[in-house]
This record gives structure tokens, sequence and C-alpha cells, in this order.
């Protein structure tokens, strides 16, 4: 324990130089995670990063910190699951503790079919390299999380659970400044306050990006601006994407002792929530979308009583604990619920886009296979179908068959 | 600090003793009081123990930015952590007990021990507690959640109770012309203004009297004033709300209240609910929310006995409580002399330190009267004292930094920093608040929307300035013109300190008291780059505990811009989220918890169903038969027997739920076909038939049948959990995409009860329930027949004669409210012939056996191909859904299909939810999975339904497990078509 | 709460209403190409300012609306029947 001693700048703040090899728009968790992995495992070192803001000011510090892997569509369950793989060292591997804690993961199940439904996907999980996927009974349930609604008022009574150990939660803050640190000792510029106001083309080229810090030029530019990305993909001259933006909200009560030590997840009826204790105290929550497309990063009453409701029903010890804050951030629906990695039909221009709900515990697999693409022109295997003209050959991700509908996926 | 109850003055009532308990301990206290108050006037000074360092804690306000005398409120299933002292109206019975401490807090062990506090200076958890990752065994989690373990004991507040909230909590819903927030000089003046113009005026206050500062007053002139604006306000019809915090602001005007209805009652009548959620949408919102007082950041500022000037003065004024006998005011405003003054009067004796030399004459002069000493040129250093203030050293300003100055004794310190207008509620419409560097504090900035503020909480310091403002801003909220008094108010400027210490010193003074913030911390973010607010935020936790910065927000900037050598505009602001005071969860839920989380849909055959042995099962939102167990049975026996019966005798089952829509009009036949994939437009009347609809994407969406009961009228039946989005989708359809086609649609899933019928004696059934039992011979009703008939007791309803169980199978439509009837009617008849009634289990087993699909095989990712149904799609005409089921990927050959399953050894069972693979390979996705499967009664052993790669001729004569580590284990199966039972459908056209 | 005045009930709450989607989309024929289908069913504009989109009065009148609204502060600037021959009636074309 070195302590604190002997920190400084934990990332410099330079100046944007007039030209870079690659040009990483959007310093949030997976454009910082990209500039990272492109600097160590491809040994690019002329990258930088351009926020508007400042990093991590948008989804990376709006999230409910949630980090699991438990989707079984083929495509998905690779890249989730290497993702889970790199959050177990990314704290060695940054050498910033990330206070990655591996929880478990708990799915409440209320009915038969849900109990078959969610088997197929853990044993999708099992054979694929979680032997963490589990399906438990009560019995095994109520000992290990006791102040769950076991009640005889429970509307869904509760059944079973399927659980998955292995996930967890992050500081999601540290994750933004572990990579920002980590890949400004590589030699990113990392450049804040930098809002990019046009993106020139010649062709099936992008030639220069125009900034309020100046005209910058680049070899290669990837766009990894969650909430921003149509306007994007539109500067860039570039027409429609398989992308809604919408609103999605997340809730912290005040800090308690230890009351829940897991992630829980409740869906039933209609309804969907979530929620884990963070390590200061605060129950972290969250639900479902606002239902309604929006670009303002403030939420609603409606779905706070909603989330409020789903609360007492798995918990009903809450009712007098109280909220603390509510916020919200602007989430990219796609069209199946799957993001994009993708080539654009602008030869060096590269999209990293439409994360949904999961954008936080994709962060380090979305880092690296986004600058596996950058850095090779061609995607790697597990990302092959990430791409954006997979609706056009049939092909939707769609974990919860929901349908080309961006607020369903939720 | 030795305060005491002073004998007169204040708001409290003397005549009325309360009696509460704190720690286990018996106190006294009088009505009027807050448990801050009460514990305050009863000597006790260590109220809490802060979130890090376990420091003891006093009272440090006396409002909602309390930061020190947080505590636990109630005992078992009432219990409340984190509540403020300062908020808590007192009353007989209030039981508050200390928290964060062990024993307690006045001798807590965590602050001797440190803890881990003496390594938690902001971001140190990022820096350390990973592991030694040059090791193996020390890379990982496992290392880190070691630790994290002891992190968590460690850090939390209070302790919440285990046991479900026993209280009950409303949601009410309001409407009004203005609602104005805060009842101080301009609030009560706003809402006076308005209601006098005739508008509808919601008046809400926090506090449980009107009055805001006018209750901290010594001068029985305003007292008076006081009563008239509410006598007013209360003729001129405004709705006046206390003990109710506007929690946020959101769209349109719309404001969020959390009322306090028997918080403050000692037995609260069963009836009244703990706290209502109000919603209130309102035309036009003023917001007086007055100003809180900031301190300055000092050595040990958080000592017990350290507090705000202005809260000196409410605890005299308003709670009769004199707070300290010696007491030391430091200031840099004209705000806290009247303050000083008041405190001498009622016999303290009183030193004002004032940073400023410039202070008025008349300032002194009325000092001098009052027997306050004063000193200029000076501000507090360091709080002296071990667990409360026994002095405090002063320095004076040498050069651009601080010179140490002399030390005066005293038992109460008291400070008064400026004050920051309350814009949290502007806030949440995502105004930002600008500073103004004279009044050196954030004034609310204009906002797009109907919201104005006043008051304090814009810059006015005087209540007449106040009053006057609450008028006008009245005026501008209802379109008119109005004029403004200037802001401030002070004869002397303020002079802004944010931060007092000796060069290169390293001592714990804080910010953020609540979170234990230093402005060390401030400095270190900044050495590391965290330099923007959020970041800041973020890094330090300034801004984040219970208090969410209203105590420390603008020292923080403060310190930042100094760090950052700029000022305090170009640091900026945080945006203030919702809530203004945290709320409980229980009252955001309101009375939909329990068994009222969700609608709960029943069936009109529901109680009918109950009364003859069903056990219920959730469908959706729908409760519906799950099994019919006679004694002894369990479920699996009583779904045996169901299934059994219907293939023998007859059995009759409850599909009241599935949705039922007429669609009707000149058009409808042309709607049906464009909606489904197989043709309907030559469907002839008193006929059904089962359709297919997908969706846009070319995925199967619902299925269903659909009667035409004359040429212009039909009935579509869909699934149950279907239901909903067919119609929504038909209504789409029909008034975005087809304007042009004569069809109206109405859902009247809820006007029938329905019944389905099925075994081979059936026919005998229903036509001995019918008035002409020639209605249903099979000549008259044939194979997907459809009729009006008439019960027995004159009972209109729909036969079709359809089928899922491939039995003889009819199903039987009435009105709802003749459920019960027709299904006595149907009973008397099955009964006594052996027949049964049967739930979703039997039916499952039923059609399991016959290869039909239900929502397990259609999830959303099906093509009407996979599923077995390829031939339902019309070539010959478009429809919804044709087109994107001809991409590529949805025409491969090698797709999962639906197939049937047997287990190998018969006698062997599996589970839905297994994967099918090949036999003896052990990972990867397989090539199918299990979506159902039962005992088949009808072949004798376990059979499932599923999905496998290229269907079930592609597996012919090749073993396959279906596979369910996480339950089961292995099962070797064979692959059939999933038609089981009497695949050519005999039965049914009997 | 967004207050959505509907046409034919009056102002609402828009938790009474469900929104449904981009509503400058224009739905092909059924028999028109792929490519077309492909477009209108999953590629959006996504604006980020004043929009057309559709909400269906789902727990009232059960219509759909077109809605012009402006996604970053959710103010409504028009709100019609989506069905044509009902704006004609309520005299509201656009």
């Amino acid at each position: 324990m070195t302590g604190q001693k002997g920190w400084t700048r934990q990332w410099r703040d330079p100046e944007p130089k007039s030209h870079y090899d690659v040009v990483i728009i959007g310093g949030g968790l997976h454009g910082l995670a990209t500039a990272y992995y492109l600097a160590k495992n491809h040994g690019i070192r002329n990258i930088a990063v351009l926020e508007k803001g400042w990093i991590g000011g948008g989804n990376a510090g709006r999230n409910t910190t949630i980090v699991r892997s438990n989707y079984a569509q083929p495509g998905n369950r690779e890249f989730y699951e290497d993702s889970l793989k790199l959050w177990e060292n990314l704290s060695h591997d940054l050498n910033y503790n990330v206070m990655f804690s591996q929880r478990s993961h708990i799915t409440l199940l209320h009915n038969p079919g849900a109990v078959d439904a969610v088997s197929r996907n853990y044993n999708v999980m099992r054979r694929t390299g979680n032997s963490d996927a589990e399906i438990w009974g009560l019995d095994q349930l109520k000992a290990a999380v006791p102040h769950l609604n076991y009640g005889p008022n429970a509307r869904f009574p509760i059944m079973g659970a399927a659980v998955h150990k292995r996930a967890g939660t992050a500081r999601h803050d540290a994750v933004v400044w572990g990579y920002a640190r980590g890949a400004d000792q590589m030699g990113v510029d990392i450049i804040q306050n930098c809002e990019v106001t046009g993106i020139s083309r010649e062709g099936s080229k992008v030639t220069a990006i125009e900034t309020s810090r100046g005209k910058i030029t680049a070899g290669k530019v990837g766009l990894a601006v969650a909430g921003s990305t149509s306007r994007l993909w539109t500067m860039a001259g570039l027409g429609c994407l398989p992308i809604e933006s919408h609103k999605l909200q997340a809730f912290v009560s005040e800090p308690l002792k230890p009351l829940l030590d897991q992630v829980v997840v409740f869906g039933m009826g209609g309804a969907h929530f979530y929620i884990s204790q963070s390590d200061k105290g605060g129950m972290v929550f969250g639900g479902d979308l606002d239902w309604y497309k929006s670009y303002a990063q403030k939420g609603n009453l409606p779905i706070v009583q909603d989330v409020a409701e789903a609360a007492m029903s798995v918990l009903p010890c809450l009712g007098r604990v109280r909220l603390l804050r509510h916020w919200s951030g602007v989430v990219d629906m796609s069209m199946d619920g799957t993001h994009f990695i993708s080539k654009t039909p602008v030869d060096n221009l590269y999209l990293n886009a439409g994360w949904n709900y999961g954008g936080f515990k994709a962060t380090p697999a979305s880092g690296t296979y986004f600058a596996d693409l950058i850095a090779n022109d061609r995607p790697h295997r597990v990302i092959a179908n990430h791409d954006l003209k997979r609706f056009e050959r049939g092909l939707q991700i769609d974990e919860r068959g929901a349908g080309p509908d961006p607020k369903l996926h939720g | 600090m030795s305060a005491s109850r002073l004998t007169k003055g204040g708001r409290i009532d003397r005549s009325r003793k309360v009696t509460f308990s704190w720690d286990g301990k018996t106190f006294e206290g009088f009505a009027g009081d807050t448990l801050a108050s009460a514990l305050m006037a009863s000597g006790e000074q260590v109220l809490g123990r802060s979130f890090k360092y376990h420091r003891p804690r006093g009272i440090m306000s006396a409002g909602v930015e309390e930061s020190g005398a947080i505590v636990t409120l109630g005992k078992g299933d009432r219990v409340e952590p984190n509540a403020k002292a300062t908020m808590q109206e007192l009353f007989d019975g209030l039981s508050a007990s200390g928290q964060n401490a062990w024993p307690n807090v006045r001798c807590d062990v965590g602050a001797v021990l440190g803890l881990f506090g003496r390594f938690f200076s902001a971001g140190f958890y990022y820096k350390t507690f990973m592991g030694l990752p040059p090791f193996e065994w020390g890379r990982g989690t496992g290392i880190w959640m070691q630790y994290e373990k002891l992190i968590r004991k460690a850090a939390g507040m209070g302790e919440a109770s285990r046991e479900a909230d026993p209280d009950s909590y409303d949601h009410v819903h309001a409407f009004c012309d203005m609602l104005v927030v805060g009842s101080g000089p301009a609030g009560l003046n706003a809402a006076l203004t308005a209601a006098q113009q005739g508008k509808d005026v919601i008046l809400v206050e926090q506090d449980f009297e009107l009055g805001g500062d006018l209750l901290n007053q010594s001068d029985p002139a305003v007292e008076t004033q006081r009563a008239e604006l509410i006598d007013a306000l209360q003729s001129a019809g405004v709705r006046i709300m206390t003990r109710t915090t506007t929690f946020g602001l959101y769209d349109y005007g719309t404001a969020g209240l959390l009322e306090r209805v028997t918080d403050h009652v000692t037995a609260p009548s069963q009836d009244a609910p703990r706290q209502r959620f109000w919603t209130v949408r309102a035309g036009a919102t003023v917001l007086a929310t007055g100003a809180l007082e900031r301190t300055i950041a000092f050595t040990n500022n958080d000592r017990p006995g350290v507090m705000t000037a202005a809260a000196a003065r409410t605890y005299l004024n308003r709670y009769g409580v004199l707070p300290g006998q010696n007491i030391v005011l430091c200031t840099n405003n004209d705000s806290a002399y009247v303050s000083a003054s008041e405190l001498a009067a009622a016999g303290a004796k009183v030193t004002v330190v004032d940073l400023r030399t410039d202070v008025g004459a008349d300032q002194l002069g009325a000092m001098q009267t009052a027997g306050v000493a004063v000193k200029t040129g000076l501000v507090p250093l360091k709080a002296l004292g071990g667990k409360t203030v026994s002095g405090v050293q002063l320095a004076r300003e040498a050069g651009t930094g601080w010179a140490a100055a002399e030390t005066l004794s005293c038992d109460l310190l008291l400070v008064s920093g400026g004050w920051s207008p309350v814009v949290n509620l502007l806030s949440h419409r995502g105004a930002k608040p600008a500073w103004d560097a004279d009044l050196a504090c954030f004034l609310p900035a204009s906002c797009s929307e109907n919201v104005v503020m006043a008051g304090s909480a814009t810059g006015h310091w005087q209540a007449a300035d106040c009053a006057a403002s609450g008028i006008a801003a009245a005026k501008v909220a209802m379109g008119e013109d109005a004029q403004t008094p200037t802001l401030g108010g002070w004869d002397t400027p303020i002079k802004p300190v944010y931060e007092v210490r000796l060069p290169g010193s390293k001592t714990k003074s804080f910010v953020d008291p609540q979170h234990d913030v230093t402005c060390d911390d401030v400095r270190l973010a900044h050495q590391e780059g965290f330099v923007s607010v959020e970041h800041l935020k973020r890094y330090t936790t300034l801004g984040m505990a219970t208090d969410q910065g209203k105590m420390g927000n603008v020292i923080g900037l403060a310190l930042m811009a100094e760090a950052m050598g700029k000022d305090i505009p170009a640091v900026g602001t945080t945006r203030f989220r919702p809530p203004y005071t945290p709320i409980a969860i229980g009252a955001l839920a309101g009375r939909n918890v329990g068994t009222h989380f969700k609608v709960m849909r029943r069936t009109p055959l529901h109680d009918w169903n109950l009364r003859h042995g069903a056990t219920m099962t959730d469908a959706g939102l729908w409760h519906r038969p799950w099994y019919f167990a006679r004694k002894g049975e369990t479920i699996n026996d009583a779904y045996i027997r169901e299934a059994t019966t219907v293939r023998e005798t007859l059995g009759i089952c409850d599909v009241s739920s599935l949705g039922k829509i007429a669609v009707q009009g000149p058009d409808a036949s042309e709607f049906l076909n464009r909606v489904y994939t197989n043709a309907f437009a030559k469907l002839a009347v008193g006929k059904a038939r089962y359709g297919i609809m997908l969706r846009d994407d070319g995925m199967v969406m619902d299925d269903g049948t659909t009667w035409r009961l004359s040429e212009n009228d039909f009935l579509m039946t869909t699934t149950t959990t279907g239901a909903g989005r067919v119609m929504v989708f038909l209504e789409e359809l029909l008034q975005t995409r087809w304007p042009d086609l004569k069809v109206h649609i109405c859902s009247v899933s809820d006007q029938w009860a329905g019944v389905s019928i099925a075994g081979p004696q059936t026919r005998d059934v229903i036509a001995a329930c019918m008035e002409d039992p020639d209605t249903v011979s099979a000549d008259n009703l044939p194979f997907m027949g459809v009729k009006k008939i008439r019960l027995k007791g004159g009972i209109d309803g729909l036969i079709a004669r359809i089928s899922f169980s491939g039995e003889l199978a009819y199903e039987i439509y009435v009105p709802s409210d003749y459920g019960e009837p027709m299904m006595d009617l149907l009973w008397s008849e099955t009964e006594p012939r052996g027949g049964c009634l049967y739930g979703l289990e039997a039916l499952g087993a039923l059609r399991i056996e016959k290869g039909h699909v239900t929502g397990a095989e259609l999830d959303g990712r099906v093509t009407i191909d996979d599923a077995g149904l390829g031939k339902m799609a019309s070539t010959k005409k478009s429809f919804i859904g044709s087109t994107l089921r001809q991409r590529p990927e949805l025409l491969r050959e090698d797709r999962p299909q639906l197939v049937g399953i047997f287990p190998k050894d018969r006698s062997q069972t599996f589970n839905g939810g297994a994967l099918l693979c090949k036999h003896g390979d052990n990972i990867g996705f397989g090539e199918g999975w299990v979506t159902a499967c039962t005992h088949s009664p009808a072949l004798g052993h376990w059979i499932g339904l599923g999905y496998i790669a290229g269907g079930h001729e592609a597996w012919q004569g090749k073993s396959v497990t279906a596979t369910d580590p996480v339950r089961q284990g292995d099962v070797e199966v064979e692959i059939v078509s999933p038609h089981m039972f009497d695949p050519k459908g005999e039965r049914m056209h009997g | 709460m967004i207050r959505i005045p509907c046409p034919f009930c009056g102002t609402r709450d828009h938790s009474e209403f469900s929104y449904g989607g981009d509503g400058s989309i224009q739905y092909p024929a059924l028999d028109a190409p792929v490519q077309d289908w492909h477009d209108a069913v999953f590629q959006r504009e996504n604006i980020c300012g004043v929009q057309t989109e559709t909400w269906q009065h789902v727990n009232g009148c059960r219509m759909w609306l077109l809605v012009d609204r402006d996604t970053m502060t959710h103010e409504i600037h028009d709100v019609r029947p989506a069905h044509p021959g009902m704006a004609k009636v309520l005299g509201v074309t656009s």
C-alpha cells in the first residue's frame, strides 16, 4: 500500500496536435478503452481521444455499474464472456483498482416457463466457458439473499433464481480514470473540452475533423459517442442508422450498512428492476427506459414510480430507505438490442455504437475489438456479425426476441 | 457548548411537554421542538459520527442542510436510518438513536481504531487493495473482494430494517394554476398575489409551520404580519400544504411533492398513510426556496459546538434554546450581526469576529449597545477542544495567506461564510446557475419554462425585498410585467472567504463534513488532474452525501478555483439532481406494493375455477388455472389425469384470457388477408381459420383463429400474452399505414367468457346443453365451423369447432356475466360422464403431443418455417413480413426447426431449456434446444418439443443428447416429427 | 411528465400514451423490395431536435397521433391524428 504519495496528474492535459494516426471521437469508457488497447495491443501511439466535455461525463458515470456475461445468442456470448475475462484482471492490467466485485448476479425466477427459458441460456453459458452459471432453488436463494419478498403477499412469488457468480459490479468512474491513465502513459493524447464541429470528407475518406480546438487530421477515425452517434454520423455526411436514442434513469439511495451482497434482477409482469449496493452503502438501482425517444439527460416521474414499485416488490424492507438521487443517461438503442462495432461506408471511419443497456459491462471487450478493427481494418471473428449490414442479411442478434423496436430491448 | 432552554420566548409550547428517547435514555422537550432543538436544550452535544473518520459530530444547522446530527429514528420494522434531527418534529414517544458508531456516538471505538479511516483520503481506493499482481494467486479479484468486505462494513451510515415496511403510502394527483414552493416572505406574497387574481394556487412548505425565516425573528411585529398573510391566503382559497417537500421539478410544470402525514404523530390513525407522494401539474411555478448559510473551512470546523450563525438564531428565537453561554461568531457579512445582538440579549457573552475591517458605524454602534464585542480583520483558523469546542484560534490576513492570531475561549463557535440561494429545483430543469461575484453566490439563471424564482433564492437578503420579489415573481409567472428590487441588501459588502489555513499546513478542515471531504482532498484532486467539477465530485465524493452538497459545494468550487488559479465561474457548478431532500422509496411506490404491485387479471370464470379446486399460475398479468388437483394428487398426478381424461372422455378448460378482437367493416377480409400469412380473403361465413401473423421483420409475432361471423364481421383470437401487442399493431396499421381500409377493430377480450371443451364425448355434452341439440351435430357444425348458439336457460353465445388438443373440440364464448351459468351448465353434463376440468399444465401436455407451438416456441426469434408452419405462408399474396422474411440468413436450411423429442430410454425424463447436441459434444451452443416437455399420457412416456438445426429429418437415426448441466445432466434422446400423437388428425375430425 | 394535447381527449399525461416511433417513415408496399423494407424497419434518422413521431393514446381513445416534439427539450409543437381522414374531420391537416 503505497497510498497517496507521489501521484501527480493521472493523465496529461495536452494541446491537440494537427495530426494523429488515429483519432477516437468520444472520451467515454469505450473511446478511452479503444485508445488504450490500440496502444497496448497494436503499438499505435500517435492517438488522440477527443472529448466534448470531461472524460467519463456521459453514460460512463450514469450507469448502475453491473458487469455480467449472461448473454446466450451467438456473437454476444463470446463477446461478453471475453469482456468478463478482461474485467477479472482489469485492475492489475491498469494498475488501478476498478473495484470489480464478483459478488454474483441473481435473476429471480417466478414460474416454470421462465426457469426453462433461463436454463437454456445458462446451459449455453456452462458449455461456453461459464462454470459459474447456476440455477438455484428457493432454499438456496433464501440462504444467500434473505431479505427478498418470500412472503405470501408477493404478487409474483419467487420460485428460484438463475445465478451468474462471476458477475458483479465495478466502480464506474475508476474504470474511466484507469483507462485514461493507462492510455496516457502510453502516449495517447486525451483532449478534453474539444467538441467535434465537423467531419470533412473527400469521397469515401475522412480528411479532417473540425473541432472547437482547431482542425485535426487523422489516418483513421473511430466514433464512440453513445448518445450522440446519429449526430456525428450525420456530420460525416452519412444517412440513417439502426439506432434510436432513449433515456434510461438510474437511482441511488442514502448510504446504508451492508444490506444486499449481490446484484439482484427482477423481470415479471412487464416490470424490470435491478439493484445492488455500492461499497459506500447506497442502494444502486434502475429499471426500464422512459419509453419515449429522448436526448434529454433528465427523467420523468412515471418511471421513478415504476422503479420504486418494483423495488418494494423485491425488497419490501426498502420502504423507509430514502432515495438520494436520480439521474438519467441517453442510451443508443439498436434495432435488435445488440451493438455495432463496424466498418462504415467511409473507408477510414469506424463505428462503435448502439450499446442499449450493455455498454458498461462491454467496455474492455468493446475497446479490445474496436481497436483490433481499427488497427487491422477487418473485424475479428468474434465481432464478425456486429456490423451495420447484419439486418440486410437477415441476422438479428435479439436476446429478448423483442423485434425491431428499439425501446423494447431494455 | 452549554446550551440551555430559556424560560420564555420562542414558538414552543411550554405547557405541552413531550417525552422522547435518545439512545435508550428518556428526555423531555416541548411541543414545537425539533429533535435537534430538544436534544440541544437537554445538553446533548455529540449526536453523530462521521462517514469515514468516525469523528464526533453535533448540530451544525437548523435545517435540511444538516450534516452532523444524522440519526436513526424508530425501531424494528419502522426503523428509519439517516434522518436529520434538525428536520424531525418532536412528538411523544419519538425514539431516536445514534448511528455509524459502536457502542454509541459519544464513545465510538471506530474513532479510536481509525479503522481504514486514515487511508481514506480522496481516491485512495483506486490506488490500492488490488492484490499483488506479480504472483498468479494475486491476480483476479479475490484479494480486493476480501478488502471490500471490510470496507463495506465500515462504510454506509445507518442500518436499514430487514423487515417489510408496515406502513402505507398514498399517491395523489393534483392540478393548479400556480405552485408556490416555500413560505417565507417571498412565497407567502407570491401565493397571495396570484390567489387574489383568482388563480388556483398550491403553497408548499417543507416545515411544519408557514413562514420560513419569519419564524426565526424576535420582533413581535413580524409575527403579526405573518399571521395576517396566512389569514389572507386562507380567505383567498390558497391550498396550503405544510410538512411537504417539493423534491423535484419535471417536464411541463410537473412537480413531485412528498407530504409527511404521520411522521410527527404518536399514534397515527390506522387509516392514515405515513406519507403521500403528490404529482402536481402546475401552469406556473414560483420557487421561493430561500438561501442556506455557508460555513468556512478551517481546522476542526466539524467539532460539535461549531454551527452556522443563522442556526443559532433559529434555536434561540424559534425554539427558546440559548445554544451557548460564551459565543464567538465569525463572519464575513452583515447577516450575522442580528444573531449576535439577540444572543447577547438572551444572556450570552458574544464576540463577533469579522474578516472585514470596514464594518459600518451603525452596525458597530448597535453591537456596542447590545454588549457585543467586535473584532475585525480576523477569521477562524482552528476550533479548539476535544469532543466539543472550547475555543477558537483566529488568524489574520498576511499577504496572500493567513497568519495565526489570538485565541478566544468559547463554548459555541458560530460561522457565517455567506449565503447560497437554493437553486436546486431550477437546476432540475437544466438551468445552470451563474456566479455573482458581488454577492459571492450562485444565482438562478432564467429558465425557458414558466418557473420563476423569488426571495433570498434570487439573492435578496432583506425581508422586505423578499416580499416585493415574491409579488413580482407571481406577476411574471402570470405573464405580467413587474419590477424586482435590487439584489443584495447588506450595508457593507461581503468579503468572501472559503478556507483559512496556514501555508503548508496539513489539517482536517472539512468542505463536506458529512462525507468527510477535506480541503486537502480537493487539492489532491487538483494535483491529480481531477479539475472539472464532475471529476472533483466523483473523485472526492464532495456533494454526494445525504445533503447533496448543500453545505459544501461552493467551498469546494472555490478551493478548486484557487488551486487552478481561476475564478469560480471558470470551474463551473455541478448540476443538482432530484430529489431536493431524500424521500422514502415506499412513498414513491405508494399502494402499488405486495399483491397490488401489478394489475392482476382474472377471467370471468376465476371464482368458479377456484370453487372447483383450481391451483392458479401467472401467465403474464393473468391468473389462470394451472391444474385441478384432487385429494392427495401432486401437480404431476393431476395434469396427467386431466390430459388422460380429455383423450378418453372430455375436459373443460378456461380460455377466457385469449385475446379477442372484433374486426368489422367492408374491408375486414382484405385487412386480415394482409395481416395473416395465409389466405383469409375467401374464408366462408360460418368458418374459422387458424392464422399466423408476422412482424414487419418477418419473424412470427402471434397466432390464433379468426372466425367469420358474417360478411363483414370477424372475431380474431390471439394468444393471452400477445393480445395487447397485436391490438396495438393492428390499430397502428389501420390508422397510420392503411387509412384507406374501411375497417373498425375493437378489443372484446373482456366481453367474452370462453372455454375449450375437448374429448371424444364433447359433442354429447354440448348438445345436452343446447336449446337445440342439433346445432352441434357433425353436419351442422363441421370441423372449423362457427355458429351463433343459445344454451339452455337462454344464454346466447358463439361456438367454433376448433381443436388445440387434437381431440374433437369446441370453443364456446358467452358474454362474461354469463360465464358462471355456462360453466354450471357444462359441468352438470360433464361431471356425470367422468369428464374433468383441466388447467394449463394439461393443456400443455395435449398440445405438445400434437406439436402445436406456443410462446415457448414462438420466442420472437423464429420464422414461420422454423416453426414448421411454412406451408401457411402464402406464395400468392403479400402480407406483413412477407418481404423481410426472404432475407438470406432466414432462408438457410440449417436453421433450427421445430421437432419432437423422445427420450431414448422411455423411462427417462428431461427438461425444457436443455440443449440438444451431438452425442459426446460437450462444448459450444449445441445443435438446438428443448422448448417444452411433458409426460405424454397418450404415448406413455416423456416427450418434448424443441428446435434443432435442419429439422427432424436431418437427425433420423442419429444419437442426440439433451444436456442440462445447470439442473439435471444428460439424457439421450431421439429426434422425431413434432406431430407425435395422431399425426393425421383423425380424432379431431371425427 | 410530458403533457400531450390529444386532439380527441384533451391534454393528458404522457404515461397515458405509448410512444410509437419515427412518424416520418413511409412504409413501402407489402411487395416492395427487401432494401425498401429494410430501410423502413431498421434505419432511423434519430433526430436530436424537433421530429415527427407517432404516439398512441393507448390508455385513452387509442388513437394513433402524429406529434411534432423536440427530443432534447420534450417540447411539443403540434399534435394531430395520424389517420388523415380523422385529421380532415377535425380540421387539423398538416
